[in-house]
């Protein structure tokens, strides 16, 4: 395994630091034949719009993008389920040929009169781009005959990568803002973004706001509301987590509603009392009683699981991990989660970071962390190898080649099925981490403990 | 009520698929390479496609499963993706080092017209198939088909791209297993053995996608057909392709080619399957079938006949792929339950004839559709209920909001182990689904006894 070799042209995404200067290629699409881990821009308008459990999701393309996203991201809804549904023109050869906007026309309108949504998105899939069917004005003319918003996503899987995607979500859900009423909205009312409500967090980060006394106009998208999203600029501010899915919609309501967005992070302690406080401190001027119900929340929200960490910190003092996330922004978080913890981080990387991000995560690494951009698994098992990692944090295609190596995992995307966010996300996260990293399994492995 | 938005009324439908019972072809082209020793498949279209192909398989199998992508851009879209296949067969071999190379296209490359074996024939021109090495490419768009079909087309490249004859009629015999787990594909060799058949079985994903826990990461596990065997195929004595649709088009395909005469038969799930693959077996090998092989026949005809009182009439919703369906309707049938309500998403009017066939006698209604969802399938049960169901993971919505048992049969199984190593083909096989069924009807009898009916022996 020590032997391979690095696509030549991949050397400028790999970087070790302490070795050379630095200057991350990233932010570009993958070569053509390479083992990349990523996925497409409808891939990314799907995950992001997808937990909007009262609107319509219809698929238009072949078959196939809609089968293998259904219902697998996991985001919980405390009410309507429509969201779970799969929806597919099933586009077949003749209509390939002809054009499928009379498909699309007959199967939105259908749709809507079945299941009366508060708003339907149409996500146009590669061939849909090829094929020319104008989905806008379809979708124009079906909204003003059924009187609900009807959005088309530009998520053609060859438009770009995966951050394309989320940003054609964020312009379909930009149509949406500003069209709801925000008459009653008290002026200490924030909204959630980039929080997608996997295994419940949204429900857990929302209670800490309304604990501090504030309001949650809209989560973005995590149990999400059509209703709620159209009067999110009703909101005194955005809490932008997950940087890469939500910065270019929070962007856009501070151009167009003058709304300030702060960036945060709900994984960890240390980041996730910074979240609040920074959220605090905004109210600070006008709302002085909001610091001090977070510093009391804070106080015992760290009160209360502190003596465990510390327990499973002893434990695992000293191991290695190794992270490979979606967005670089997550990978921040788990670093100083992970040091909390007492292991080292000696392996980064991302699929979507961009130069900004790998600037900030190489001053957060140590001297000697292999840091990557949209590696591929055998550069993965490398480095995890060489580097003697006990753990490895990653999504679905990462965990059988961690198992297969002998290496703990943790899923850390759509797979999780605890809670990773704030202070209770925290002991999960420790709790699954131990698990894992100390999992008796390891005796019987033919390599002996790691 | 996850599935709260399916209505009891059903009004038909033309332009729209709800809760698919099918997905595209790539992904069958995928698994089916996957079961060619040292072969990296390829999807030639944008990378999304792959990134599904391989989660979705990843999920079902627990596996590491690579593959490679040409990562379409704009430029491709409309420039052809010529470039860019050759660069990713130059940077495939050079990096990665298969032994082999399984293209497979996608709704975008097969819109915009790429001509693969051209795009071969330059590779070829320009050096960049090292000697030694191998490639081959079926087409599968996605718009045509489903899953079912991309399978079948990659096992028939097979064929296409390696059997030869070499003038003489070897005593060994080739079978294609069709769309089977990795566990059914051992046990399939396994009974070839057992008859002292010499055999080439391809694709053959046993010890691909159920492989050990070594320490090791291997980019290519130890299983797979070789293309030496492949190209052997061609001198074989006869094919026995199990699954009409997934085998079919590949025993053909030989027949024509190399003429290597073929019997297409079920796959061989349940009683009467597995004697047609037997008896096929022995005749075309001219071996006589041993007593161990008996034996278990012996053992799976006693279950059937000590548990018969809880087969009997019970109903069965079935949802799967063709080849599954026909021969799990015959074995239900046989061993007396009722299937009633039997749902593809795969459009195949051969389908619907053969499944009326083989529930001629059955004593109810029979609702039959190919090119259905489980949106249908659901409305079917809402309103008929059944006592059990067959079918993938995404049955166990339907199992929940209905309060219905179910066993999981099929692909994708996202939430459960087994499939990989305990299979559902031959006798051995039939006794494992004997048995699932069973625990999941007995089980529900048990759960539904009130104390008074609650019985200890049954």
């Amino acid at each position: 395994m020590s032997s391979i070799s690095i696509l030549e042209e991949r050397q400028a995404q790999i970087h070790t630091k302490g070795t050379a200067p630095f200057n991350m290629s990233c932010d570009k699409k993958s070569l053509a034949g390479s083992v990349s881990q990523r996925a497409c821009v409808f891939c990314g308008s799907r995950v992001v719009l997808y937990p909007i459990a009262d609107a319509l999701h219809l698929i238009h393309g072949p078959i196939g993008c809609a089968s293998y996203t259904w219902d697998i991201r996991g985001s919980l809804s405390s009410g309507p389920e429509l969201h779970r549904m799969s929806f597919s023109t099933d586009l077949q050869e003749r209509d390939i040929i002809f054009g499928g906007e009379k498909k699309l026309y007959a199967s939105l309108v259908s749709l809507i009169d079945k299941y009366s949504p508060k708003a339907a998105f149409v996500y146009a899939t590669c061939i849909v781009g090829l094929i020319g069917d104008d989905i806008d004005s379809i979708c124009r003319k079906v909204a003003k005959e059924k009187g609900i918003p009807v959005l088309p996503v530009h998520s053609e899987g060859f438009k770009g990568t995966k951050k394309d995607g989320y940003k054609a979500a964020c312009d379909a859900m930009a149509n949406l803002v500003g069209t709801g009423a925000i008459e009653g909205i008290r002026p200490t009312s924030i909204n959630i973004m980039g929080e997608f409500n996997i295994a419940g967090e949204a429900w857990t980060i929302r209670e800490y706001y309304e604990r501090m006394g504030l309001d949650v106009v809209s989560v973005f998208t995590g149990d999400g509301r059509v209703e709620n999203i159209k009067r999110s600029h009703g909101a005194a501010l955005n809490v932008v987590q997950c940087s890469g899915s939500m910065m270019h919609l929070a962007q856009h309501m501070k151009a167009k509603y003058g709304i300030p967005f702060k960036r945060v992070s709900y994984f960890g302690i240390e980041d996730m009392s910074k979240a609040l406080y920074d959220v605090a401190e905004f109210f600070q001027k006008d709302y002085p009683e909001v610091m001090e119900k977070t510093q009391t929340l804070v106080r015992e929200e760290v009160k209360a699981i502190y003596p465990i960490l510390k327990r499973y910190k002893e434990r695992l003092k000293g191991k290695k991990a190794a992270i490979y996330v979606g967005g670089a922004f997550k990978a921040f978080s788990m670093i100083k989660a992970l040091r909390s913890l007492g292991m080292d981080v000696v392996l980064a990387g991302s699929q979507t970071g961009t130069d900004e991000d790998y600037q900030v995560l190489r001053e957060m690494c140590d001297d000697g962390t292999v840091i990557v951009d949209d590696a591929n698994p055998l550069e993965l098992s490398k480095y995890s190898i060489e580097k003697g990692v006990s753990l490895f944090v990653g999504g679905v295609k990462e965990r059988p080649m961690a198992f297969k190596l002998g290496i703990g995992f943790c899923d850390h995307n759509h797979e999780r099925k605890l809670s990773l966010a704030g202070y209770s996300g925290m002991l999960n996260f420790a709790k699954e981490v131990y698990a894992s990293v100390t999992s008796p399994v390891w005796q019987f492995a033919p390599y002996g403990k790691r | 009520m996850l599935l709260r938005h399916t209505p009891k009324e059903i009004p038909e439908r033309k332009a729209l698929t709800v809760n698919p019972a099918k997905t595209c072809q790539p992904i069958g082209a995928m698994y089916a390479s996957l079961g060619i020793h040292g072969c990296l498949p390829h999807s030639h279209g944008s990378q999304g496609c792959y990134a599904y192909h391989r989660s979705t398989l990843t999920r079902h199998y627990k596996e590491p499963v690579l593959a490679a992508t040409s990562s379409f851009t704009e430029g491709a879209s409309v420039f052809g993706g010529q470039a860019n296949l050759l660069q990713a067969i130059n940077n495939i071999f050079t990096i990665y080092d298969p032994e082999v190379i399984a293209v497979h296209t996608t709704c975008l490359s097969e819109t915009i017209g790429d001509d693969i074996p051209q795009i071969f024939g330059k590779a070829e021109s320009e050096g960049k198939i090292p000697e030694g090495k191998y490639v081959l490419h079926a087409n599968t768009p996605s718009y045509v088909g489903s899953h079912v079909h991309g399978f079948a087309n990659m096992t028939k490249a097979m064929v296409d791209y390696f059997a030869t004859s070499n003038g003489h009629k070897e005593k060994c015999i080739n079978l294609i297993p069709g769309w089977v787990e990795p566990s059914d594909m051992k046990e399939i060799k396994r009974i070839a053995a057992e008859m002292g058949v010499k055999s080439i079985l391809f694709p053959d994903t046993e010890n691909v996608l159920n492989g050990p826990q070594t320490g090791k990461f291997n980019m290519y596990p130890k299983g797979g057909v070789t293309i030496d065997q492949l190209k052997k195929t061609g001198s074989s004595r006869g094919t026995i392709a199990l699954g009409r649709m997934t085998s079919g088009p590949a025993a053909k395909a030989l027949d024509a080619k190399c003429k290597v005469p073929c019997e297409i038969l079920d796959l061989p799930i349940g009683l009467k399957a597995t004697d047609r693959f037997v008896d096929a077996m022995r005749k075309m090998a001219g071996v006589t079938v041993p007593d161990s092989l008996n034996l278990e026949r012996g053992q799976m005809l006693d279950i059937i006949t000590d548990m018969q009182a809880y087969f009997y009439h019970k109903k069965v919703a079935l949802v799967g792929d063709p080849d599954q369906l026909e021969a799990l309707t015959e074995f239900l049938v046989d061993i007396d339950m009722m299937p009633i309500h039997i749902v593809t998403g795969t459009k195949n009017k051969a389908f619907e004839k053969r499944i009326k066939e083989l529930t001629a006698d059955v004593p109810h209604e029979v609702n039959v559709k190919s090119g259905g969802d489980m949106f249908l399938f659901h409305q079917w049960i809402k309103n008929e209920p059944v006592d059990l169901m067959i079918g993938n993971t995404y049955v166990k919505y339907i199992s929940k909001d209905e309060d219905i048992p179910f066993i999981r049969h099929g692909f994708p199984i996202l939430d459960r182990i087994g499939h990989s190593y305990f299979p559902t083909v031959g006798y051995k096989g039939g006794m494992r689904l004997l048995e699932k069924i069973l625990d999941a009807l007995m089980d529900r009898q048990d759960r539904d006894a009130t104390d008074i009916t609650m019985e200890l022996v049954m």
